[in-house]
């Protein structure tokens, strides 16, 4: 305990930093612009700008794409609210209250439950997240080949029974990942790998950010095209700082939904396929079967507000412990993260935290300080942030488009792959519209070169006896969750079919 | 129905398609290198089977979905940003990126976007302006400037900058 607070410590001395400090204010503000205009979320804002952050030192820019993720967890809020399109994905449980509230003239009241429960669901899932990342980084220091293979099959697992998609398209998303991750090179024994049409650019492989950019960029641009068709419908929103400290005293003084919100929040959030937006869902419904008064949920009720922003802001920072912990990310937005830290030359996993401390500390430090910085920004331009929702989306996209093609160019240096990228926008956009999850893929690709090398590193050294997986305890147990989880959607199905069966 | 037939029709492709490919990553590899990539294409042959059966069985909500799969003025909106962009990926390698770039504003606020020529004109200096500080003065990228002639013409900004700055 005493180590962790003086490690703690040294973490808030280094948020303190000029550099660090205006990397949080910077990220914060960008997390909430991309948090509230639709059809952009804290993935797109963190593929696009990625790119950008390598003008300042790892640390740094770890903090202000964190910063970012929070502030676009704030940001949903606002949008859904005041226009009653989700701000991004992570906010659509924020609607359902939010919107009826609109209506009847009291956005104000709501932005500011939200605002505050995102609040405390933040400072909650930190204070959690700190207890619980050292023991578990040290935990898995233990890990060898056998285990870290187990533990991405149960992350990719999890997507199957609980990501809720269409099950064979899921798998396929998976596997499109893991294979184009194994384009290229191979690693271990040298062979050039699937170079389609003899073309030499394939031989470096497709990078992570070229599919991240190219999804998340551009094919959510065309998806968000398409599904506003650039038009949006606004509510007026009148904000003065009496009635706010009002709904602020008000506020503390009967709203108990963030905080359930808060650490339901936190444990899905650490689950890969889970993640922000169940968790807000979850927590929705929660505190609505919980509530003394369930039938004013969906009339515009604050604690239909209050829970869902909880819980999402807890689950980003839930979703960054096994990133930082294992090396296996909890979300799309920190498989972008975990990609990024490999560039910047870190090798994510348990090693993190003995290796690099101080950026370790740095990052959780700076959540802290986020976490305030954010609350404050929030309410202070929330006025601010409604005048920017009126800007046109035929505006915002082609910054976009050119932020991404750039982008892409930057990291790469190849023209090559912003051609891929191009590629695989559409592409990503014409699966979506099918249906076809996009994010098991993101993170596939990024987990797909480490996936093969353990799974071949542990059959090399078992001589190829496949058994090796299943007589060591730990890989043996999260082999066993991860069957139970690709079991379960079948076991919920026959269940169902039985009480039909008995219904009819 | 028609749509529904057309978005049977754009499902199935995809599928054979991805089908075709996998044949081709079959032969000529070893159980080494292969291995990997083999079994996993495999296991996407079997999930695209298994869509292509519960299609045809009606399972999935595609399947039952009797909205066109594109409309047309979604086709128009998505198609023309697409293509933009595609021209404006051809443009970097002819006429440099800040040309294309201003060309590229110029027609998607002006001609898309209906704005007026204030903010039209804005955006079109302002996109080179912001991508030339941020790309290659602070992240020091050298971005593609195009055929020989357009790349000296551009020198001549190079020149002033390390000249003055």
């Amino acid at each position: 305990m005493q180590e962790i607070l003086l490690a703690l410590s040294g973490g808030f001395l280094q948020a303190f930093e000029p550099l660090n400090l205006f990397m949080i204010f910077a990220g914060c503000l960008a997390g909430l612009f991309v948090g509230c205009m639709p059809g952009l979320g804290s993935v797109n804002g963190v593929a696009i700008l990625l790119p950008v952050t390598f003008l300042v030192p790892p640390t740094a820019a770890i903090i202000f794409l964190a910063a970012l993720y929070y502030g676009a967890m704030y940001g949903g809020a606002i949008s859904s609210i005041t226009l009653g399109i989700p701000g991004a994905s992570t906010a659509v449980a924020t609607v359902f209250d939010g919107r009826p509230m609109a209506q009847q003239g009291k956005a104000d009241k709501a932005l500011m439950a939200a605002a505050i429960a995102s609040f405390i669901g933040g400072t909650v899932s930190i204070i959690l997240f700190t207890l619980f990342a050292p023991p578990l980084a040290a935990f898995a220091l233990k890990f060898g080949p056998q285990e870290e293979f187990a533990l991405m099959v149960l992350a990719f697992a999890t997507f199957i029974g609980l990501g809720g998609d269409d099950i064979p398209k899921t798998i396929f998303s998976i596997l499109l990942g893991l294979v184009m991750a194994a384009i290229g090179f191979d690693i271990i024994s040298g062979q050039p790998r699937m170079i389609f049409f003899d073309m030499v650019e394939l031989q470096r492989g497709i990078g992570f950010l070229v599919l991240a950019i190219g999804i998340y960029g551009i094919g959510e641009m065309l998806w968000t095209l398409e599904s506003t068709k650039g038009q949006v419908q606004m509510h007026k929103v009148k904000v003065t700082w009496e009635r706010m400290l009002a709904y602020l005293r008000d506020m503390m003084a009967d709203i108990h939904s963030p905080w359930v919100g808060s650490f339901l929040g936190f444990f899905v959030g650490t689950l890969p396929a889970a993640g922000a937006t169940p968790a807000a869902l979850m927590s929705y419904g929660l505190s609505k079967t919980f509530s003394k008064d369930p039938d004013s949920f969906g009339k515009g009720n604050v604690a239909g507000v209050a829970a869902p922003e909880a819980a999402n802001n807890a689950a980003s920072t839930g979703s960054m412990l096994p990133m930082i912990t294992l090396g296996i990310p909890g979300s799309p937005t920190t498989a972008i993260l975990l990609g990024g830290m490999i560039i910047w030359g870190l090798r994510p996993g348990p090693l993190l935290f003995t290796e690099n401390p101080d950026f370790v500390w740095g990052l959780i430090g700076s959540m802290y300080v986020a976490n305030a910085v954010t609350v404050l920004l929030n309410i202070a331009m929330i006025p601010i942030f409604i005048r920017v929702l009126a800007m046109p989306f035929t505006l915002l996209t082609p910054i976009i488009f050119v932020l991404c093609v750039l982008g892409v160019f930057a990291t790469t240096d190849r023209m090559f792959d912003t051609w891929v990228m191009l590629l695989l926008g559409v592409g990503g956009y014409l699966l979506r519209k099918l249906n076809y999850p996009v994010a098991p893929a993101v993170l596939a690709i990024v987990l797909g070169p480490l996936a093969e090398r353990s799974l071949r590193q542990s059959l090399i050294s078992s001589q190829g006896d496949v058994t090796t997986f299943i007589t060591r305890p730990i890989s043996l147990t999260c082999i066993l969750i991860a069957l139970a989880l690709i079991s379960y959607p079948f076991i919920q199905r026959t269940i169902r079919k039985r009480k039909e069966k008995s219904v009819t | 129905m028609g749509f529904a037939t057309l978005a049977l029709s754009l499902g199935l492709m995809w599928n054979v398609w991805s089908d075709g490919l996998r044949i081709g990553w079959v032969e000529g590899r070893g159980p080494g290198a292969g291995m990997w990539p083999f079994w996993l294409s495999l296991g996407m042959a079997g999930a695209s089977v298994a869509t292509i059966i519960r299609w045809f069985q009606r399972k999935t909500a595609e399947s039952r979905s009797t909205e066109p799969y594109i409309a047309p003025e979604t086709l128009f909106l998505v198609g023309v940003s697409a293509v933009s962009l595609l021209v404006l990926l051809i443009l970097m390698n002819v006429i440099g990126t800040y040309l294309s770039l201003m060309v590229f504003m110029l027609f998607y606020v002006r001609v898309i976007g209906k704005h007026g020529w204030a903010m039209t004109s804005a955006m079109v200096v302002g996109t080179p302006v912001f991508v030339y500080l941020l790309f290659e003065v602070a992240l020091t990228k050298y971005l593609p400037k195009g055929l020989p002639i357009f790349e000296e013409g551009f020198l001549w900004i190079d020149n002033f900058r390390w000249q003055y700055f």
